[in-house]
């Protein structure tokens, strides 16, 4: 456990209104440019592209010096006048008018907002701009990418997602929260933590422990694990949105915490870990804001099952497709030098079955919260 | 179980079953043919009263064909059929018939009526290789026997084989046992058309007055034959009308009066064949002018073309298309008649043997040309009948055939089956055993033809329709081997395409392999099937051909309503976030659109194929196209003009936005550039109405369609000027648009 001591620090950058003034500027300038390209190329008689950089595995880098996953620069274009493509060309740059109209009121809006804003029906057909939600949010990635700007700096943000307890207390928009005092619920993580959003104003802890989903959360919760443990308890549910994460990478780099993940046993576990520590395929942009790569992997691990001597009603089969991503994770870059991890997901398949967090439960019900953990923490026994 | 066998007793013990060679002798004697055939009138097609009509009508009108056409006159045929029991109870099965087909062939001398009528294997055809519809000389006799077997009644005939003398009346009763008619009535009559038949229905009556039904003058000679039978008259598949029809379409050159029954028995409705036109008449559709009419109930199939088909002629046969047992026969016939050498009996009991060839065989089974046909051993007639097998002769003459011809074909389908694309073939003339055969092949698509069907095949052989037994014919066989996927067709595997498809196979040779007497199915010859699947994929080609390319100009109209559908909300964001004017940008967007997708504008006269404008212009690749036929492409919805009022935002068009302008038409590249240009003299508040009438039409128009559509064009196009007031309305009004213009739609303002 990390023993270095951390100076509270509270964070002095209070954004002045001029400055996200300037930054909205820039996006405003940004959309324009965007715009302006398609309306030349269209009167000039010459087919409208769309450059958007690709978000894929391949046009993925694995940086090994900084430890996460970073774009290249392959960019798809998108053009008008192709039919796989024509509809969300036209998607694209009715979110990009919709975000310029936010941007100019000064007002933010959720994925879902956005998504209804420019929800109509094609005129003169029976036809949707956009069906459902899940054609809306790419878009705007895809338009966050080709802007070269944030989320929130379209100003949109995705629903809250994620708890936090613990022995820290931060601002919020001006609000002072106490994340010691938060009940049962815990404070619930906004997607925007940005340093004009969320300040840090006093902080205790000395380590954050990071749990997959919130029932998990909720037995360490009730059992004070973070009081008794000095730490600050955090979850995701699930595969981790960008605002907890980026949290975590705050809480990582300006006050210095170790990240301390607790997952399943399963690739699904292995691969948020891996998220959080290098980054995602579909946001490697923003990996520099968002990757945390001394974050750590303490459990659950494939020794487990003999370790704490659990009982085989906790074994869940691998499916064929479990042991397709498990070697696939294993093939990873940064999973495929580490020796541990290389051990990991070869126990992990040797073993046959995968385990969730839940199954230390058949120890006792808080065996995870009060020996598990503690007693791994104790003895360093992570994977890094 | 083996306990049960042991129980049971023995029981050797019984007299003896059976009889003694003689007592069987006593029993054995000569069965007659006519006798044979009561027994198994099956075989003849006269399985259920409902075909027992049918075939009754078909052998004589094919004999009625046959004689005109030998005759050298242009067949003339009256089908009457008269129902002689009209009060029966509705549920009655069957009803007795009248038939009476009265043709204008050259009749038939006195003498031979009673062989003609009263015999089975009686005719002028068996004996010869020549095409003719009959071939046995057994269908009219076995028709006339099945009416006897059923009423007892006679079959009368009235004959008049010379304009100038009077007329036979007869009639003949078929003396099963000795295959010979017994005449019961002999006289002459000057009653010939028979008058009564005029007067048989109201529309009889009209057309006798008109002169169209049986006029003395067409009928100087011919032949009556009425029988009267125990019969089912009904419309739909395998029915006389079916017959008559495909008979009119395969005789283009006969005219053909169908008076049918007053009554017909209906206990199931009428299954209408799709796409021909007994069914377009029923739906009360209207008829082109030199097709199929009818007055008062009477039919009238009108002459298409007023030649005779060649006359066909008589062949030998070809060394190649014997058997042994044959070669043998006619050698035996012919030590017989003529008491000739071989070498003369090759050249002239053979075709394609020269006096050469004929030598050449000879020597090759070592006797001189010398030799008397009646001194070949059989063993040397074995080795003969090899060396007719190896040796290469030239095929047979193919003079002795008369298909009906790529043009007539087309006629015939394009008057009998509604579509939009035809394409027939006739192959060159082949050989099975020995036999010239030729094939044509025509097929119909689209249209009013049902699209979720298996095709459907129509068959003919020697001009006249096989109704029955489609699926054991060699034709239907090679429709299911024909690779329809390659001309862009569905066919679930082994099996008959599926789709708006009509598929029609004609057979002509001197003598078509039927696999049965009551001639419904050809026989499965490889060669056949062979020749049948290649002109089936030559008329496959064309098909392919023209589906692909429509199918292209479907995908590219699609495309082009895609990008049109999403080019105005485009513009609309784009003067959004730039103030450029949308109504600039949409027309751009639009002329690069079409310009994208210009195939979809494309007329189907390209590539060689021919774009009807009127029908008697055929086209010599045996292709017809009728575009009004043609479906419109398939909408997914019809689009809305798009309306772009000026943005308040915009400083350029503010001045313009109270002159709110006359509505423009933006419908080619030349509006377009028109409309580029005038926005940047005045920048308006111009609105764009798309025409949406344009995009209903379909791709393939003929060019004189596309000459009115422009005119109709022309017309809406101005009309919105004409009806709008003069305090004129922020709003364009959609001419031709099935969606009105929702003046709430907040989307447009």
């Amino acid at each position: 456990m990390a023993k270095k001591s951390i100076a509270p620090s509270t964070s002095a950058s209070k954004p002045t209104s001029g400055s996200v003034k300037a930054r909205d500027i820039a996006t405003q300038r940004k959309i324009l440019t965007l715009a302006e390209e398609i309306v030349r190329r269209s009167l000039g008689g010459r087919e409208p592209i769309v450059q958007i950089p690709t978000r894929t595995k391949s046009n993925t880098i694995w940086n090994k010096k900084k430890g996460i996953l970073e774009m290249g620069d392959a960019t798809a274009e998108r053009p008008l006048f192709d039919l796989k493509t024509a509809k969300q060309f036209m998607q694209t740059m009715l979110h990009a008018s919709t975000i310029k109209d936010l941007i100019e009121a000064q007002k933010t809006s959720s994925l879902r907002g956005v998504f209804y804003k420019a929800k109509h029906t094609v005129a003169g057909t029976k036809e949707n701009t956009f069906d459902t939600q899940d054609e809306s949010d790419p878009i705007l990635e895809d338009l966050e990418v080709a802007l070269g700007a944030l989320r929130e700096e379209l100003h949109v943000f995705a629903e809250n997602r994620g708890s936090m307890v613990g022995n820290i207390t931060i601002v919020d928009k001006g609000d002072e929260i106490d994340c010691r005092r938060m009940g049962s619920g815990g404070y619930a993580l906004p997607s925007i933590v940005e340093p004009d959003i969320i300040q840090f104003k006093k902080c205790e802890a000395k380590f954050v422990l990071h749990v997959e989903k919130g029932t998990v959360w909720n037995r360490f919760n009730e059992d004070r694990f973070w009081e008794k443990n000095n730490c600050i308890l955090t979850h995701g549910a699930g595969q981790p949105p960008r605002g907890c994460r980026r949290l975590l990478q705050r809480l990582n780099q300006e006050l210095k915490l170790p990240i301390i993940c607790v997952l399943d046993n399963d690739p699904w576990g292995h691969y948020i870990y891996s998220v959080i520590k290098q980054g995602s395929i579909s946001l490697a942009f923003e990996s520099t804001r968002l990757a945390i790569p001394d974050a750590k992997f303490l459990g659950i691990r494939a020794k487990d099952f003999r370790e704490c001597g659990l009982d085989d009603a906790v074994k869940i089969d691998l499916t064929d497709n479990d042991i397709k991503r498990a070697k696939e994770i294993a093939a990873y870059p940064w999973f495929e030098a580490h020796k541990g991890w290389q051990k990991e997901i070869n126990a992990l398949l040797s073993n046959g079955f995968k385990m969730e967090v839940e199954s230390l439960i058949t120890k006792d019900i808080s065996y995870v919260s009060e020996t598990y953990v503690p007693e791994r923490l104790r003895a360093k026994d992570w994977l890094e | 179980m083996e306990s049960a066998v042991k129980e049971r007793p023995m029981q050797s013990s019984k007299p003896r079953r059976g009889a003694t060679a003689e007592e069987m002798s006593a029993r054995q004697k000569e069965v007659s043919v006519s006798e044979f055939f009561v027994k198994n009138r099956h075989l003849l097609g006269f399985d259920n009263p409902r075909k027992a009509l049918l075939t009754t009508v078909k052998e004589a009108v094919d004999n009625s064909l046959d004689a005109c056409e030998e005759g050298g006159i242009l067949p003339d045929i009256a089908v009457i059929i008269e129902d002689l029991d009209p009060r029966r109870p509705a549920t009655s099965k069957s009803s007795r018939y009248r038939v009476t087909i009265i043709d204008n062939g050259p009749g038939i001398v006195r003498k031979q009526v009673e062989n003609i009528f009263g015999r089975l294997l009686y005719g002028s055809k068996f004996h010869r290789l020549k095409m003719s519809r009959g071939q046995q000389g057994i269908g009219i006799s076995a028709a006339g026997m099945n009416g006897l077997i059923t009423t007892g009644r006679p079959m009368v005939i009235h004959t008049k084989p010379s304009a100038k003398q009077a007329a036979h009346h007869l009639e003949l009763a078929m003396n099963t046992k000795t295959n010979r008619a017994e005449v019961t009535l002999d006289k002459e009559t000057k009653d010939f058309p028979p008058e009564r038949f005029r007067a048989i229905s109201a529309g009889t009556k009209q057309l006798s007055a008109e002169g169209t039904f049986l006029s003395p003058e067409v009928f100087a000679t011919g032949t009556s034959v009425s029988i009267e039978l125990e019969g089912k008259y009904q419309k739909g598949r395998g029915s006389v009308d079916e017959f008559l029809e495909l008979t009119a379409i395969a005789n283009p050159h006969a005219r053909i009066i169908f008076v049918p029954p007053s009554r017909t028995t209906q206990e199931e409705g009428d299954d209408l064949l799709p796409g021909t036109s007994a069914a377009a008449a029923q739906e009360g559709k209207k008829e082109a002018p030199a097709q199929t009419s009818e007055t008062g109930g009477v039919v009238v199939y009108p002459r298409g073309v007023q030649e005779l088909p060649p006359e066909t002629k008589e062949i030998q046969p070809h060394p190649k298309g014997i058997e042994l047992g044959i070669l043998l026969q006619m050698l035996k016939d012919y030590e017989a008649s003529e008491k000739g050498t071989l070498y003369d009996f090759l050249q002239t009991r053979f075709c394609r043997v020269s006096a050469s060839t004929a030598s050449k065989f000879c020597s090759a089974i070592g006797v001189t040309s010398r030799t008397k046909a009646a001194d070949v051993e059989p063993p040397d007639v074995e080795k003969l009948f090899k060396v007719f097998e190896d040796e290469r002769l030239a095929p047979p003459p193919t003079d002795c055939l008369a298909p009906i011809g790529v043009r007539q074909l087309l006629a015939g389908l394009l008057k009998g089956v509604k579509a939009e694309f035809y394409a027939a073939s006739t192959r060159e003339a082949a050989v099975y055993r020995g036999r010239p055969f030729q094939i044509e092949a025509a097929i119909a698509f689209g249209g009013d033809l049902p699209a979720d069907q298996s095709a459907r095949v129509i068959r003919f052989a020697n001009r006249v329709p096989l109704l029955f037994q489609q699926s054991a014919c060699s034709s239907f066989k090679a429709v299911e081997e024909t690779p329809w996927k390659n001309y862009a067709m569905q066919q679930p595997r082994g099996s008959l395409p599926v789709g708006p498809l009509v598929v029609m196979i004609h057979m002509a040779s001197v003598w078509v392999p039927f696999t049965s007497e009551s001639k419904e199915a050809i026989a499965d010859y490889d060669e056949i099937r062979k020749e049948m699947k290649l002109a089936l994929m030559e008329c496959g080609r064309k098909l392919g051909t023209y589906l692909r390319k429509r199918q292209k100009m479907r995908r590219e109209s699609e495309r082009r309503d895609v990008f049109e559908r999403y080019i105005g909300e485009i513009a609309k964001a784009l003067n959004a976030i730039t103030n450029e004017d949308a109504k600039r940008l949409y027309d751009a967007l639009l002329e690069q659109a079409r310009k994208k997708t210009a195939v979809a504008d494309q007329q189907l006269d390209e590539d060689g194929k021919v774009v009807r404008e009127d029908d008697d212009d055929f086209d010599d690749e045996g292709v017809i196209l009728v575009p009004t036929a043609i479906a419109p492409i398939e909408q997914s919805a019809p689009i809305a003009p798009i309306s772009f009022e000026p943005v308040a935002t915009s400083k350029a068009t503010s001045k313009a936005t109270s002159k709110a302008t006359s509505t423009t038409t933006s419908k080619t590249k030349s509006n377009a550039k028109a409309v580029g240009v005038k926005k940047s003299s005045a920048p308006s508040a111009s609105m764009v109405s798309e025409t949406s009438a344009t995009k209903s039409h379909p791709a393939i128009v003929t060019k004189k369609e596309l000459a009115e559509r422009r005119e109709s064009n022309a017309s809406s196009s101005s009309k919105p000027d004409n009806s709008q007031k003069p305090q004129k309305s922020q709003k364009t009004s959609s001419s031709g648009s099935s969606k009105p213009f929702d003046d709430n739609d907040p989307r447009l303002f």
